[in-house]
């Protein structure tokens, strides 16, 4: 993509913008230029300043100094409606969508100049087809899962035809084939004229998809990069300053069944749920199983059905270390060695109010923290100490509240103190959702750790290349069923992808074929 | 969610950001702050009423100090709130809105009364123990339809509560207008005085304040060591925090909420007997004067702590005692005592607003 001289202004540019909190400094003196029909990657660790600096693109949040400038002339962006008045849409990383509304009133609500309900439903299909995005306009949006609303919140920016579009990874929930989907959507619209900026820390996509990248590192510029022309290696020195640790799986022989499900079915209470239709799988000693697919098929209901949230409807078809778990809650389940990282790490797998050491105490009552129903400070403390210098947990310390640690900080300790309770069985949703390549390496190589040590684990991802990396078997759910686990020696990303696609996914699946 | 310039925006330029890091020294000052703004409402509200704001002030303020006699009373009343507050800063604590420690109080008295009028001659000794037992169970058995209701059926605890108040006080009216009302009474709404073995002893000489109070106190501490100590305490709190994670934790959401409205019913109605066996010494057709509605103001001015229960206690108790002179000496009405409870609230939840969030001008962008 070369520029013809005279050159054209930039669609953005950025100059010197600094924004401060209190105590942190986001954004210092970033520079930042997009093209007319660029994509743009913005590349960085988590907390290195790149959602801060969107949201002052897109006028959420106003830079203490520095100004930007929209296709040549000097803006100040006051609000995101300025911003979509301008041609800017956001995708955002954390949803704001009403629970309680469906999918076309959500998109409604952010509309400046909504049209007819009618004709609105009518848009969504057509672009969500257009662009391999499968959305129902009509679905309540409290039943749907995190990558569903994800893929929500793209179609409602493409629904404004924005002449420059954010957006704070998308990918992380699609299939390998959506992906490439997305790819060629994306790649179409800056074709067309369209300029993207693309946030994500997939070294990989970065490489296939985007002309420029700017890397930022604690808040300001490390560098700028043609990213076809740089290794994955090079662009992580850059991101992280240093060099990437690989972890290591070496293979060994799993011993015997510690989690197994027997046709477990689950009728969806849910109108919008994902019924469970005759799962079986066995996890034993010593191995990681692998679950992949695509958020909405069936993952919550199945990670509820195995921690107790909800029973299953006989006590067989779930069996903890042997024996029948089914009709057990939570906290039984935990005395049989069960062990869970749960997805949501604020509110549900800690407590955001409460301090670390109080967190411990969360599932930790087993631990010699509690003796004749009264709590042992010194115990709880200790047990949080340890885990904080285990899992390299950036904190005040024991005392600092679970709600002001980072997510991937909060993340590392969650599973350090799952890890450190000694389970025989460890099922961990999203290990690195969201964490920084440095911290998804430490939980992924402590993951590992475990099951050397004899621990059977059950790892649910919507990131493949995560599962390839620290699974001996991958399944696929789909639709509420599970295919059989395969060695991971023996799958490729295009055969998971064709599982995760399964038939409710057809459209997309011709996509690729197209 | 964007906003349009509106009218709005440009007559009230302001909005509410999320404090990074609210302060922990804020928040235990804000019962001071609304404390003292309440004072000052009042002082206002005393000038408009064409009182002199210092003789009023005197008057609701410090009159209450001013003796041994007075400063009994301030207990006295300070007791009922006091334990009815601790119950329901428990519940509370764990997201379980009981605002029915009125009714629950009715019923203690009631179960209670019974021990009394119709068992203080052959229990002697043992008459006070088993009416202070039947005044908590009567209080607990009129939480624990709330519990029933919302743990099966998924009712509304605070509704369900609030409306057995409403019946708990006919229930009362029948019985010292019917069955138990005193025959030699001269038809007074009213039951016959209790025995002398069934009444709570004064402790102090020249004092109506009894041993509830002594027993409120205790209850403070356990209730203190129940919240920070114990296993059952932090599931109830984490219940409260993040409902999600008490069920990821498998904590029973079931047990929180007995739990919760047995020990809030339970001090109600201990707080009821101790007014009818106390200060009151029969049963009559309005034993509270909305001390079960007051504990709530009570227990988060205390910041839902046994100790700054206690401290909050006092502070309600004065506002009773300082309505009621202002009504015998200034000739105020009587909902002045209600008028510096509600700003009372009012303050405090504006100040713990602020604590959480700032207040910021809506700057038009400048272009540089």
């Amino acid at each position: 993509m070369t520029l013809e001289t005279p050159q054209p202004p930039p669609r953005l540019r950025l100059r010197g913008i600094t924004k401060r909190y209190p105590g942190v400094i986001a954004n210092e003196a970033v520079d930042l230029d997009v093209g007319v029909g660029e994509i743009h990657a913005l590349l960085g660790e988590n907390g290195a300043g790149k959602s801060t600096l969107m949201k002052i693109v897109y006028g959420v949040t106003r830079p203490d100094g520095g100004h930007i400038e929209w296709e040549g002339s000097r803006v100040s962006i006051a609000s995101p409606a300025e911003a979509r008045r301008l041609g800017i849409g956001m995708v955002f990383q954390h949803f704001a969508l009403f629970e309680t509304l469906t999918v076309a009133e959500n998109i409604a609500l952010a509309m400046d100049d909504p049209p007819k309900p009618s004709a609105l439903a009518a848009r969504i299909r057509e672009v969500s087809e257009k662009y391999g995005l499968p959305v129902d306009p009509d679905r309540l949006t409290h039943s749907m899962s995190v990558g569903e609303r994800q893929r929500v919140e793209i179609v409602r920016c493409l629904l404004q035809s924005p002449r420059l579009l954010i957006m704070d990874e998308p990918t992380s929930v699609l299939t390998p084939q959506a992906v490439l989907t997305l790819f060629e959507t994306l790649r179409r619209l800056a074709a067309e004229g369209m300029s993207i900026l693309y946030i994500s820390h997939k070294l990989d996509e970065i490489r296939t998809l985007c002309d420029r990248a700017t890397v930022l590192r604690g808040g300001r510029r490390s560098g700028s990069a043609i990213p076809r022309e740089e290794s994955n290696e090079s662009l992580a020195r850059l991101m992280i300053g240093g060099e990437l640790q690989a972890c290591q799986l070496t293979p060994r022989t799993p011993g015997e069944v510690e989690l197994e499900l027997t046709h477990l079915s689950l009728p969806t209470r849910d109108p919008f749920g994902t019924a469970l239709d005759d799962l079986n799988l066995r996890v034993r000693r010593a191995e990681i199983v692998g679950i992949a697919g695509v958020s909405g098929n069936g993952q919550k209901e199945l990670l509820a059905a195995l921690s107790g949230e909800t029973p299953s409807p006989h006590s067989g078809m779930v069996r903890i270390g042997g024996q029948s778990a089914g009709l057990l809650d939570p906290a039984q389940r935990r005395a049989l060695g069960f062990g869970f990282v749960p997805e949501e790490r604020l509110g549900r797998g800690a407590v955001p109010a409460m301090s670390l050491a109080q967190n411990a105490l969360l599932t930790g009552a087993r631990a010699g923290m509690v003796r004749g129903g009264l709590i042992r400070q010194s115990r709880m403390a200790e047990f949080a100490q340890q885990t904080i210098a285990a899992f390299k947990v950036k904190c005040s310390g024991d005392a600092a509240l679970a709600g002001s640690l980072s997510g991937g900080n909060l993340q590392k300790f969650i599973v350090g103190r799952e890890t450190r309770l000694n389970p025989k069985v460890l099922v961990v949703a999203q290990p690195t959702w969201g964490v920084d390549v440095g911290a998804a390496q430490l939980i992924r190589q402590a993951l590992i750790d475990l099951r050397d040590q004899g621990v059977a684990l059950l790892v649910i991802s919507e990131e493949l290349d995560e599962l390839f990396m620290i699974c001996d078997r991958i399944a696929v759910i789909a639709q509420g069923r599970l295919s059989p686990p395969m060695a991971t020696g023996t799958l490729t990303v295009e055969q998971v992808g064709v599982l995760m696609a399964g038939s409710a996914h057809a459209p997309e699946a011709a996509d690729v074929a197209a | 969610m964007s906003q349009p310039d509106s009218l709005l925006r440009r007559l009230w330029p302001f909005r509410l950001e999320r404090r990074a890091t609210p302060s922990a020294a804020m928040r235990l000052a804000s019962p001071l702050i609304a404390g003292v703004a309440m004072a000052l409402t009042g002082l206002i509200v005393f000038l408009i009423l064409g009182q002199d704001p210092l003789v009023a002030f005197r008057v609701f303020f410090i009159a209450p100090f001013g003796g041994s006699y007075e400063i009994g009373e301030l207990l006295l009343k300070a007791t009922p709130l006091m334990l009815c507050a601790l119950g329901l800063a428990i519940g509370f604590k764990a997201n379980v809105w009981n605002i029915g420690a009125e009714g629950q109080l009715i019923v203690g008295a009631i179960a209670g009364s019974a021990v009394a009028l119709f068992g203080s001659e052959s229990l002697g000794a043992l008459t006070v123990p088993l009416m202070m037992l039947a005044g908590a169970i009567g209080g607990m058995a009129w939480a624990a339809i709330p519990a029933f209701l919302r743990t099966r059926f998924h009712t509304n605890e605070i509704l369900v509560s609030l409306m057995l108040v409403y019946i708990a006080q006919q229930l009362l009216g029948y019985l010292v207008h019917g069955p138990w009302k005193d025959p030699a009474g001269y038809n007074f709404p009213q039951s016959r005085a209790f025995a002398e073995a069934a009444i709570l002893p004064a402790l102090v000489e020249g004092t109506r304040v009894t041993g509830a109070l002594i027993m409120a106190l205790v209850l403070a501490v356990l209730a203190w060591l129940f919240t920070a100590k114990t296993h059952a305490g932090y599931r109830m709190q984490v219940a409260g925090l993040a409902p999600a994670a008490a069920r990821y934790a498998g904590f029973s959401d079931t047990r929180n909420i007995w739990l919760a409205l047995l020990v809030g019913g339970g001090m109600a109605g201990l707080a009821g007997i101790s007014e009818v066996a106390g200060p009151i010494g029969l049963l009559q057709a309005v034993i509270s004067p909305g001390y079960g509605f007051a504990a709530i103001i009570v227990a988060f001015v205390g910041r839902l702590h046994p100790f700054g229960i206690v401290l909050a206690s006092l502070l309600m108790s004065l506002l009773y005692l300082g309505g009621e002179a202002a009504q015998v000496e200034l000739q105020l009405p009587s909902s002045i005592t209600g008028l510096f409870q509600g700003s009372l609230l009012f303050y405090l939840l504006a100040a713990d607003l602020f604590i959480g969030f700032r207040l910021r001008r809506i700057v038009r962008a400048v272009a540089p």
